[in-house]
């Protein structure tokens, strides 16, 4: 089948049932989405599927085929952080970092539909696990990308 | 910036005589020959390579897992060194080259809050001397004695002359002196990097997914392998039958590991894990097949009472003690099994032939890893090699247990010449811990007249580590770990005088394997003691703070954290309307530390934390910001615990099998942290742990005060009390 990945097709070999996140990290060879924890709970795995933030561990391949994923190697577009990756930096938000390539396309998806949010929209949007605890961080990393 | 190699060459001694080299503190018999990091750049010393171009490449042993360790120990070589900070980089020697070099890069092990604290004086002391010879070596060049010589940011000065250089330039014929034997440390109060908030050095590539974790790893040829041990822990593999999944898609082998565990290898992991989940495997469950979570509890409640105990800390008579007191208090506490559950499960990659094992896996422990590689190759420790890579994570799970290498090089050698990726399923990674142990305890107050604390007595019933993990460390049979915070003096000294003391262990060991967990024994024994503090207060009528307060007066630094928390929050002062406050302090991985929480309550069990002060005294301080960090991390880790968090057991084997069933705090959950870094100087205190213990109690004593009912069984979750 084919995968749109980033902007890029490629051609994976893989069975159809396969979760999407296996074949981006085994077959497209892209290993910064993460495996956490297989069903939807943590987070570790989130990807974008035409804009949308999604689970990819337990979404089949077959059905990202026509779609445009993007994965946290293609945030920043064109060499330049996005403002997301950038206000992670600023605020040093990562502790181990396992978990922050799914928390930053949970948190890139969430400024897309809300560029202002408050602070309860991040509790109610950004359920992501991180074992570090990195959240004060991330809350105010958050607020300064809005502001970016 | 950072470069933590992975690549098995970043790290390729160039002198044969490596052993005789410039290791600090060697006599040299015939001049040293220059030793060489893999790109030619001489190294100063075994701590400091500098390139021509004057980057400066750190070595680090300890491994960083989250909690800045490599920035951190960076950081007190170059204050030593006076390198310019923006060019230094770091680099992780191996196990392998530490044996070759006899341990010159010191302990690798990465736990116990002791990556500076046990280290600071030798990194220092690395980064003073390769300054020295750097210094000697331009004033050789320049013909003029090394006094006349000044150095800041890499560039060394000749004042009367003012001539300069800088390190990149002189660096090869530094490698070439006899390092000084006695080079003097700095005063603190000249340092201008340590106690600095510089910025991380390893940030960017976590956010942009280009770091490579060890489940992240590829190499040439890979195969990958899911794996699942009997799930009864002490049980083996019966039978398996492989030909029902050999010709399933990828897979390339199914092999049985060691006694206890089956694994199937295969093109990808996915194919791996779907072909293992369809393997039928019969286990021979073996002695525990039948014990469950009630027989342990009830093994441990009749520790509480036993005859013989080890004992802790004890003055005074405890029997007279409570025997005369005009009041007597008691309560029995209880703390779960619980996972590390780190983000990224375990995994190792290995590569074996009869010439070589190499092994490439996150580790808290390089050298623990090492020798869990000589031992499943079965390989001397010449032709075996480890190498470090990023971590998602540690807390203890991959520190002192190696269980996945044992693994991943038990199916190397059966595929000899393949690098083999293992990488367990969350589920593996759930039944297959190293948990934090089960403890009950008995606490027993006694109060005279005056509401003040005579006697106490305090006996801990339950699991201990060292016995399981390391018994040649028990003192005459006891853990002395157990009594983690309760200790007469040390790291973990108890902040209280009671005139009559008396602390023991009753030790009852389970069948479940007991491992470090991110604070360890702490975790409990602050629950227990700091509760029933608030217990006996409210006995006493009196407030929490003043209650300790009296029995602090030989505690100054205890005393002083928590003085610190309470003048924050503005304690014996109203608080905001619908607000409850509780209290904590210990000593705690040689640091002081106190918190207090803030916290409203609906409908009797959903709790708010609005709020945790919490004050941390290092002694010294290396960065401010990343210990802020680590404070509120830790209280993500310790509430979720609190809350949420317990492994029952059933038929010999944990229940909890993923999240959520074993759930973690979520941003919406997170209390907002205060965090007062207060180092008095003088000593040098833990980072990563210390905090975690005070977060649980300080939450129990503030929904004590708001609702009345003290919690003494955990988690919570148990009780129907959820974190909003």
């Amino acid at each position: 089948m084919r995968l749109t990945v980033n902007g890029k097709s490629h051609e994976v070999n893989v069975d159809p049932a396969t979760p999407l996140l296996w074949a981006i990290r085994e077959h497209v060879g892209l290993t910064g989405t993460k495996y956490g924890c297989g069903v939807k709970v943590c987070g570790a795995c989130t990807v974008h599927l035409d804009g949308k933030p999604v689970r990819s561990c337990v979404i089949p391949s077959s059905a990202a085929v026509g779609r445009q994923v993007t994965t946290i190697e293609g945030l920043a577009a064109g060499g330049a952080l996005h403002k997301v990756q950038k206000a992670w930096v600023d605020n040093e938000v990562p502790q181990c970092g396992y978990c922050q390539s799914g928390m930053i396309m949970a948190v890139a998806a969430l400024l897309k539909d809300k560029p202002k949010p408050t602070d309860a929209d991040i509790d109610a949007t950004i359920t992501n696990i991180c074992r570090c605890g990195t959240f004060q961080q991330v809350r105010e990393a958050i607020h300064a990308a809005a502001k970016a | 910036m950072t470069m933590l190699k992975m690549d098995r060459r970043s790290f390729v001694i160039g002198s044969a005589t490596v052993g005789a080299g410039l290791a600090l503190g060697l006599k040299i018999p015939f001049g040293p020959d220059v030793v060489r990091a893999e790109d030619g750049s001489p190294e100063v010393n075994a701590w400091v390579v500098i390139r021509p171009d004057d980057t400066v490449v750190i070595r680090v042993a300890r491994s960083e897992m989250g909690q800045g360790t490599i920035t951190g120990l960076a950081q007190m070589v170059a204050e030593e060194l006076e390198c310019d900070w923006s060019k230094v980089t770091t680099e992780y020697p191996t196990p392998g080259q530490s044996v070759k070099r006899k341990r010159v890069w010191g302990d690798f092990s990465t736990g116990g809050s002791r990556g500076i604290r046990t280290s600071h004086e030798y990194v220092r002391k690395g980064g003073a001397t390769a300054r020295v010879m750097l210094v000697q070596a331009a004033a050789d060049q320049w013909k003029v004695p090394a006094s006349e010589c000044t150095v800041a940011n890499s560039v060394i000065t000749h004042k009367p002359s003012g001539r300069t250089t800088t390190y990149g330039k002189v660096a090869e014929a530094a490698a070439k002196i006899t390092p000084p034997a006695n080079v003097a440390l700095k005063d603190p109060k000249e340092w201008k990097l340590i106690g600095k908030s510089v910025k991380r050095l390893d940030t960017l590539p976590k956010v942009t997914g280009a770091q490579v974790y060890g489940a992240d790893l590829k190499l040439p040829g890979m195969l990958t392998a899911a794996i699942k041990d009997c799930p009864v822990f002490g049980g083996k593999v019966q039978s398996f039958e492989a030909a029902k999944v050999s010709g399933m898609p990828g897979v390339k082998h199914v092999l049985k590991v060691g006694e206890s565990a089956v694994t199937v290898v295969a093109d990808t992991w996915w194919q791996a894990k779907v072909a293992l989940d369809a393997l039928p495997i019969v286990w021979d469950e073996g002695p525990n097949a039948k014990v469950s979570s009630a027989d342990i509890a009830k093994m441990l409640e009749a520790g509480l009472t036993a005859d013989q105990a080890f004992v802790g800390n004890s003055n005074g008579d405890v029997k007279a003690g409570l025997a005369s007191a005009a009041k007597k208090i008691e309560a029995t506490y209880a703390y779960p099994f619980q996972n590390h559950a780190p983000m990224e499960p375990m995994n190792a990659t290995a590569k074996y032939t009869p010439d070589k094992c190499e092994v490439w896996v996150p580790t808290q422990n390089g050298e623990a890893a090492f020798a869990a590689t000589t031992a499943a190759s079965g390989l001397p420790a010449d032709k075996c090699e480890v190498y470090k890579i990023n971590l998602g994570g540690g807390f203890g799970r991959r520190g002192a247990f190696h269980d996945y290498v044992t693994q991943a090089v038990l199916i190397a050698k059966q595929i000899p010449g393949t690098p083999v990726k293992l990488l367990w399923s969350r589920e593996e990674d759930m039944m297959h811990g190293k948990y934090h142990p089960v403890m009950q305890a008995k606490l027993t107050g006694g109060l005279d007249a005056s509401g003040n604390l005579t006697a106490l007595q305090f006996r801990l019933s339950g699991q201990s580590i060292i016995a399981a993990v390391f018994p040649q460390n028990l003192q005459n049979g006891r853990d002395f770990l157990t009594f983690q915070g309760l200790h007469p003096s040390g790291d973990f000294g108890f902040g209280y005088t009671v005139p009559n003391l008396m602390i023991d262990h009753a030790m009852r060991n389970t069948h479940v394997p007991p491992g470090f967990w991110r604070g360890v024994n702490i975790n409990q024994n602050a629950i227990f003691l700091e509760c029933f503090m608030d217990e006996l207060a409210l006995a006493a009528g009196q407030d929490p703070l003043a209650f300790r307060r009296k029995l602090m007066a030989n505690h100054p630094k205890h005393l002083a954290v928590l003085n610190a928390v309470a003048d924050r929050v503005g304690w014996g002062k109203p608080a905001p309307q619908g607000v409850h406050r509780g209290l904590a302090q210990m000593m705690s991985f040689g640091s002081y530390v106190a918190a207090c929480a803030e916290v409203s309550v609906t409908g009797g069990d959903k709790i708010k934390v609005q709020r945790i002060v919490a004050a941390i005294d290092t002694g010294y301080t290396v960065n401010p910001a990343q210990v802020e960090r680590q404070m509120a991390g830790s209280f993500v880790y310790g509430l979720s615990a609190l809350f949420m968090e317990e492994c029952t057991v059933k038929n010999g084997r944990i229940e909890q099998t993923n999240f959520p069933a074993y759930d973690s705090m979520r941003i919406a959950q997170m209390p907002k942290v205060e965090a007062i870094v207060m180092p008095s100087g003088g000593f040098w205190g833990g980072v990563g742990e210390p905090t975690i213990c005070v977060a649980a109690p300080a939450v129990l004593n503030a929904y004590a005060a708001a609702t009345g009912k003290r919690v003494r069984t955990f988690p919570l979750k148990n009780h129907g009390i959820t974190l909003v």
